[in-house]
């Protein structure tokens, strides 16, 4: 009986098991070796060369993008956070618990656009001849377009509205499963609203904060289409060198190399964040 | 005074998660060629003119293709891993759950890249089935999780029962199981259909001559802006729109009562 439970039990697991070592585990094994090959003209030479990893650690542009990817992912992070919070707080706490279901779903609905799509808007809103640009010259305050599109500005604009939505969620899901106790035993005890904020809130909410940190560095670190129609040439980040690899030159090995150093920063982030991490809550 | 300053906050913030969305959606109905500033509309003809361009409405039905095949795969076999799982005890079944939800922790440039190596390797050509594989790798974790975190001894006890009264596994599965499930395997199934018909680095990776909807959009943009990318991205978000709706009000709406 028991090597018959133990055999269905391996039955019913095994299509998406086989799923997923053949389309991800291989794959990703088979990407790690080829980070470690060598390209010679067009033939590839397999083999533990650390020549992409020392490539990257040489070559100015190649450092240039990772600086870039770090910068553009803390900024976006902390600007979603301190802007995310104050709504979902809002949501949480102002409106109506009637209304709170939809007017969250309201709040994230562009959150379900493709990255291409939202990207392609904020480009219309920030281009020299869009809606910024002449709403602020129609003000006056300013008397010639000024650049606000294909920058890095533009980037971390389009970046912050998409995590704005997600972090939203992720507080907003943690602040409602905080008893209305915590914050009347502490008014009780004397505190004023922002000894409440600092001392209870805060720290209670703080998963939320961190799972949504989480998942907006990896996907901002690994996105390369907001970057690519938001950012412009002045600058590459890895995504985008990892594609530029790929698409000039072929050159597997390094784009291997770059994506294991883009896995390598995820992985600290999500060491530094493990213990208040819930993405099992999600 | 601190209640007008929370409504004044919402007010802005919904102000910028909408302002892209309305600049897209305006003009769409832009009469002259370019979506800026003054409106000149309303006009529909961008929208005639993108359905009529054989490439955009190709891409459209390769992309609802690779969306509803890809999630009904990665829904049945998350469906099947996650019974597997929680009805049977077998040495090494954490190690599994983990590794069944590990793609979820890779961006998708990781997950494409990967797949582009080996079956360029392996010599097999690109196509929707190679897009539709890859979707299935990022579909699958979501859809074993959602089934899994709903699965508990109400549903157990129901299929002891049948199981009692002589049904075989099979049975137990189509008429027990799979029905008391129906929430979580309907939110499942909408959710990876709106993540695969708005992905876009896989497909663009792994396609080569038949393109899904956004890798199509991405190729337009290379002329930049033009109101036909508005009415093409206006349709596209409808339908995303059209999806989460349907779950929201259907699905969850239940779920939660």
């Amino acid at each position: 009986m028991i090597g018959h439970e133990k055999k269905l039990g391996w039955g019913f697991t095994a299509p998406a098991l086989v799923w997923t070592l053949a389309f991800f585990v291989a794959p990703f094994l088979v990407m790690i070796a080829m980070s470690f090959a060598n390209l010679e003209g067009r033939t590839l030479i397999w083999g533990v060369h650390l020549d992409n990893y020392i490539e990257l650690a040489n070559r100015p542009y190649l450092l240039r993008a990772v600086a870039v990817s770090m910068q553009i992912t803390f900024i976006v992070t902390l600007a979603s956070v301190v802007l995310a919070y104050p709504l979902a707080a809002i949501i949480a706490f102002r409106v109506p618990q009637h209304w709170q279901r939809f007017v969250l779903l309201l709040a994230i609905l562009p959150f379900w656009t493709s990255y291409v799509i939202r990207s392609y808007a904020w480009l219309l809103v920030l281009a020299r001849e869009g809606l910024v640009n002449q709403t602020l010259i129609h003000l006056g305050i300013i008397a010639e377009p000024i650049t606000l599109a294909n920058s890095r500005f533009a980037t971390v604009t389009g970046f912050i509205h998409f995590f704005v939505m997600l972090l939203t969620l992720t507080i907003y899901a943690n602040l409602v499963q905080l008893s209305p106790n915590y914050r009347l035993a502490a008014r009780d005890l004397g505190a004023n609203t922002f000894q409440i904020f600092r001392h209870v809130i805060l720290p209670l909410s703080l998963p939320g904060i961190v799972t949504g940190a989480f998942l907006t560095f990896v996907l901002c670190i690994g996105d390369y289409v907001t970057p690519h129609i938001l950012g412009g040439n002045n600058e590459l980040t890895m995504p985008q060198v990892v594609m530029v690899q790929l698409g000039r030159r072929a050159d597997f090995p390094l784009a291997s190399a770059m994506a294991i150093v883009m896995m390598g920063f995820v992985t600290i982030a999500y060491l530094a964040s493990a213990r208040w991490l819930r993405l099992d809550r999600l | 005074m601190r209640t007008i300053f929370s409504w004044l906050y919402l007010i802005l913030a919904f102000g910028f998660i909408y302002l892209p969305v309305v600049v897209l959606v305006l003009y769409s109905f832009q009469e002259s060629g370019l979506p800026v500033p003054p409106f000149d509309g309303p006009s529909l003809k961008w929208y005639d003119d993108v359905l009529r361009d054989s490439d955009v409405t190709d891409a459209l039905t390769h992309s609802l293709l690779v969306a509803v095949g890809s999630s009904v795969v990665a829904v049945i076999f998350g469906f099947l891993a996650a019974y597997g799982l929680a009805r049977y005890t077998f040495s090494g079944s954490p190690f599994i759950r983990l590794l069944l939800i590990a793609p979820l922790t890779v961006s998708y440039l990781i997950v494409g890249l990967g797949l582009l190596i080996v079956l360029t390797r392996v010599g097999l050509g690109l196509s929707l089935v190679t897009a539709g594989i890859g979707h299935v790798v990022i579909n699958l974790p979501l859809a074993f999780a959602i089934i899994f975190a709903s699965m508990n001894a109400k549903q157990e006890n129901a299929e002891r029962a049948a199981r009692d009264l002589g049904a075989t596994e099979m049975r137990v599965i189509f008429f027990v199981t799979v029905p008391m499930l129906m929430p979580a395997i309907a939110a499942a199934f909408f959710l990876s259909v709106t993540l695969s018909w708005d992905e876009f680095i896989i497909s663009f990776l792994l396609t080569r001559f038949d393109i899904t909807l956004p890798v199509e959009i991405w190729s337009m943009l290379r002329s930049g802006l033009s109101p036909r990318l508005n009415a093409i991205g206006s349709v596209v978000f409808l339908i995303s729109v059209a999806v989460v709706l349907i779950l929201e009000f259907t699905v969850l709406r239940k779920r939660h009562l």
